[in-house]
């Protein structure tokens, strides 16, 4: 087994307070001693392949059932964690007058980026969001104030706020994720509670043509790593010093 | 001391009275806004900051200029100014106040608050933001009230409130500083991802706060006979005269830098609050109200000298409405409009959401009523 | 001074007549009574600390899971998977029965639920 899963406790517990701290150094010792086998998870989405089948939204779905993402009506409340935008929106400073009507019917998937030096995990006041050691950036639900910092960091529109209580707006509860509360902000999470379980993230497994391909960037012999090898990728903002892990593929 | 706030005439009273009102109005819209969400307000996934940030923003900008009127009598000795410093303390604790009341108003589970302080994290600015505020409330406190106090007993104030004061004014320009990093430092959001956003947080705080310091002066001359001299708010609109004239430069000098370059990102911004869109021409009037509006304050001060008071209170209202505006509600709408994604979404405040604004409005009005009072009551009174 | 004194024996007139009252009528203080799982003996700590500390245990789990990514739990009863909804839920399956008892006595609101599932064998009954 894993040293990594174990959380030992036992019996410090009953002695009290000051065990909390003993508690978790020992847990962060063990968190340590793992860093040479970090993952760096990445994702491709190939153009071409995600345009065959018009209208098809598969991966959304999929991703959004598994998740419990609400689906709200008023489009200001909407929450999302992974959705299409035109070509245009998504890279705009990559259109010119030929691809505006080459493109034009070409919708792009997005969703959280997972930047390996993330605008949005410095804002954050309460360190409810960060960047783990597989490089996904993740967000503690309890630990979240609300108070939006992240949202107006991110430079890719990857968060959403729960501006109401979500539950009612969700058609049926996955009983095996949680949901979220009204005022926290959610967004993807790169499937971090499937990849630990060895499973494929939910978009990529639902996409019927193979569209997205997932792996660790951290490992050459990865289906990633040999596709970026040999594709011409691109990345959103990639000015912006984020360097996102999700590319595009022509 | 504090009784003789609450001694007054029938005016004073329903004035008080009109106040709690408003308050109780703002606090049980607040009520309403725990138990739905924000999504009662107009803020949305795109216009995520709405009214309540604005002002956030701007109250601390009127909360730090209280340093101009605390550098010259400190540092400068003009003693002139000994009569309404303590005013200038007693509006930066108020509005410090109101900074803090919107932030709490803004948090999606306020109930988590105190998370700022359990997992502090020198890596987010409004941690930052945090400390430097509630810092500033506590100088202004102590100062305020200390040397209040020995001015009552007839004594020397005490001897470690001068190193306080010399303290609070570098803290005076921070928490203004700070927040102009809290937006400045954003990648994601080109209109405030500039360096000059904090020095232009700077001069326009110091154009509208010692305006408002002008109006409060008249109105308690009006009201309680309370009369400061002519020359203090003379040197005061000087003040504002000049901390207008680098707003204006500087607000020029941002225009020319993201026009003649020509970037898109960064134009985008400007000709939506300039010229609006096809569909979304929402921000125009406030856009080109503010601007023009600090032009014609500008020039009404520099010819006020020789007029009467009427025209110095009139520029200082101009002056305060248009740094609202610019730095309080265009700046903070402007910055999420365009959105990443080129859309140009509307972003209209809520009944609820003006309730709970005008609200905290009113709990700070109540402060600096009843610090003002007893502070004239006790002028009055010698 | 009268009046002072006066006022302080209302107050713990006042302040005793619900301890007096259970003492009139021989009723005792009410006891939250909770329903254990029956067939199983033992939660992943012993029941002095569960009784005493679960809260903590919770926090623990919580931030081992959510921010450490540590997904199993070792202690002398045994490996435990860190799930409040899985593990937690799967033996005390009755949350009214369980949970609730103490906390609404005690007047704690845990935020557990508002985003924890009951798991659908729970939730059917």
């Amino acid at each position: 087994m894993n040293r990594r899963d174990f959380l030992k406790i036992t019996g410090i517990l009953a002695i009290g307070a000051a065990s909390h701290q003993t508690a978790m150094i020992l847990l962060s010792s063990e968190v340590k001693g793992d860093q040479a086998k970090k993952k760096r998870w990445a994702m491709a989405i190939s153009f071409s392949a995600c345009v065959k089948r018009e209208g098809c939204r598969d991966c959304i779905d999929n991703c959004h059932l598994i998740h419990n993402v609400p689906e709200f009506t008023d489009n200001k409340d909407k929450i999302q964690w992974i959705w299409s935008s035109h070509y245009e929106s998504v890279f705009g400073e990559q259109t010119n007058m030929f691809t505006k009507g080459m493109l034009k019917n070409l919708s792009i998937l997005c969703l959280c980026n997972h930047c390996e030096n993330p605008p949005c995990v410095k804002v954050c006041p309460t360190k409810a969001t960060w960047k783990n050691k597989d490089g996904i950036i993740m967000i503690d639900y309890h630990r979240c104030i609300g108070c939006r910092y992240c949202m107006a960091a991110c430079p890719y529109d990857a968060r959403s706020f729960n501006w109401k209580d979500p539950k009612p707006f969700i058609k049926e509860i996955n009983r095996d994720f949680p949901t979220r509360a009204k005022g926290v902000v959610e967004k993807c999470n790169f499937c971090e509670e499937r990849i630990t379980q060895g499973l494929l993230p939910a978009c990529v497994e639902a996409c019927p043509e193979k569209a997205l391909t997932f792996g660790d960037l951290n490992d050459p012999e990865s289906d990633i790593s040999r596709l970026l090898k040999t594709r011409f990728s691109i990345q959103r903002k990639p000015h912006l010093g984020t360097d996102p892990k999700v590319f595009y593929l022509f | 001391m504090i009784e003789k706030a609450f001694k007054g005439t029938i005016g004073y009273w329903l004035w008080l009275c009109f106040l709690s009102a408003l308050a109780l109005a703002g606090f049980i819209s607040y009520l309403r806004q725990l138990d739905i969400g924000l999504g009662i307000t107009g803020m949305g996934r795109d216009v995520s900051w709405g009214l309540y940030i604005a002002n956030f923003t701007f109250f601390v900008g009127i909360a730090a200029s209280s340093v101009v009127v605390v550098l010259p009598y400190y540092l400068h000795d003009y003693k002139k100014f000994g009569d309404i410093i303590i005013l200038g303390e007693f509006l930066a604790v108020s509005s410090v106040v109101v900074t803090i009341l919107f932030i709490l108003v803004d948090l999606g589970v306020p109930s988590r608050v105190l998370n700022v302080l359990i997992y502090p994290s020198p890596s987010s600015l409004l941690f930052w933001d945090m400390v430097v505020l509630t810092g500033y409330l506590i100088l202004n406190i102590v100062i305020g009230w200390w040397s209040f106090d020995a001015k009552v007993k007839e004594i020397e104030p005490p001897i470690w409130i001068k190193p306080l004061v010399y303290i609070s004014i570098p803290w005076a320009i921070s928490i203004h500083t700070v927040t102009a990093f809290i937006y400045s430092g954003l990648s994601a959001k080109p209109l405030w991802h500039t360096a000059l956003l904090a020095p232009r947080f700077l001069a326009s705080a110091f154009a509208s706060g010692p305006s408002v310091l002008i109006v409060l002066c008249f109105i308690i001359r009006r009201w309680f006979g309370f009369n400061i001299e002519r020359d203090v708010i003379k040197k005061i609109a000087i003040i504002v005269t000049y901390a207008l004239s680098i707003h204006i430069f500087f607000m020029l000098a941002e225009i020319y830098t993201v026009l003649y370059s020509d970037l898109p990102s960064h134009k985008s911004h400007f000709e939506f609050l300039f010229l609006g869109v096809p569909g979304n021409r929402f921000l125009i009037p406030w856009t080109w109200g503010s601007t023009v509006g600090a032009i014609i304050a500008f020039v009404l001060f520099l010819i006020s000298h020789k007029k009467n008071d009427s025209l110095v209170i009139f520029a200082s209202i101009i002056t305060v409405v248009s740094i609202w505006l610019e730095k309080g509600f265009c700046l903070i709408i402007g910055g999420f409009v365009p959105t990443p994604f080129e859309e140009y979404p509307k972003y209209v405040p809520t009944i609820f959401e003006l309730f709970i604004t005008l609200g905290i409005y009113a709990a700070g009005g109540l402060i600096l009523t009843i610090l003002y009072k007893t502070v004239v009551s006790f002028r009055q009174s010698k | 001074m009268k009046k002072i004194i006066l006022g302080l024996i209302l107050f713990l007139l006042v302040a005793f007549l619900p301890l007096g009252y259970n003492i009139y009528t021989g009723k005792k203080a009410y006891i939250p009574v909770i329903k254990a799982p029956e067939d199983k003996k033992e939660c992943v700590e012993n029941v002095f600390i569960m009784r005493k500390r679960h809260n903590i245990v919770l926090e623990k789990w919580r931030d081992a899971s959510v921010r450490h990514g540590i997904k199993k739990y070792v202690s002398l009863n045994g490996t435990y998977k860190i799930s409040l909804t899985g593990t937690c839920l799967g033996c005390h399956s009755d949350k009214t029965q369980f949970c609730d008892r103490c906390h609404d006595y005690a007047g704690v609101k845990p935020r557990c639920w508002d985003c924890h599932n009951i798991p659908d064998k729970v939730a059917e009954k």
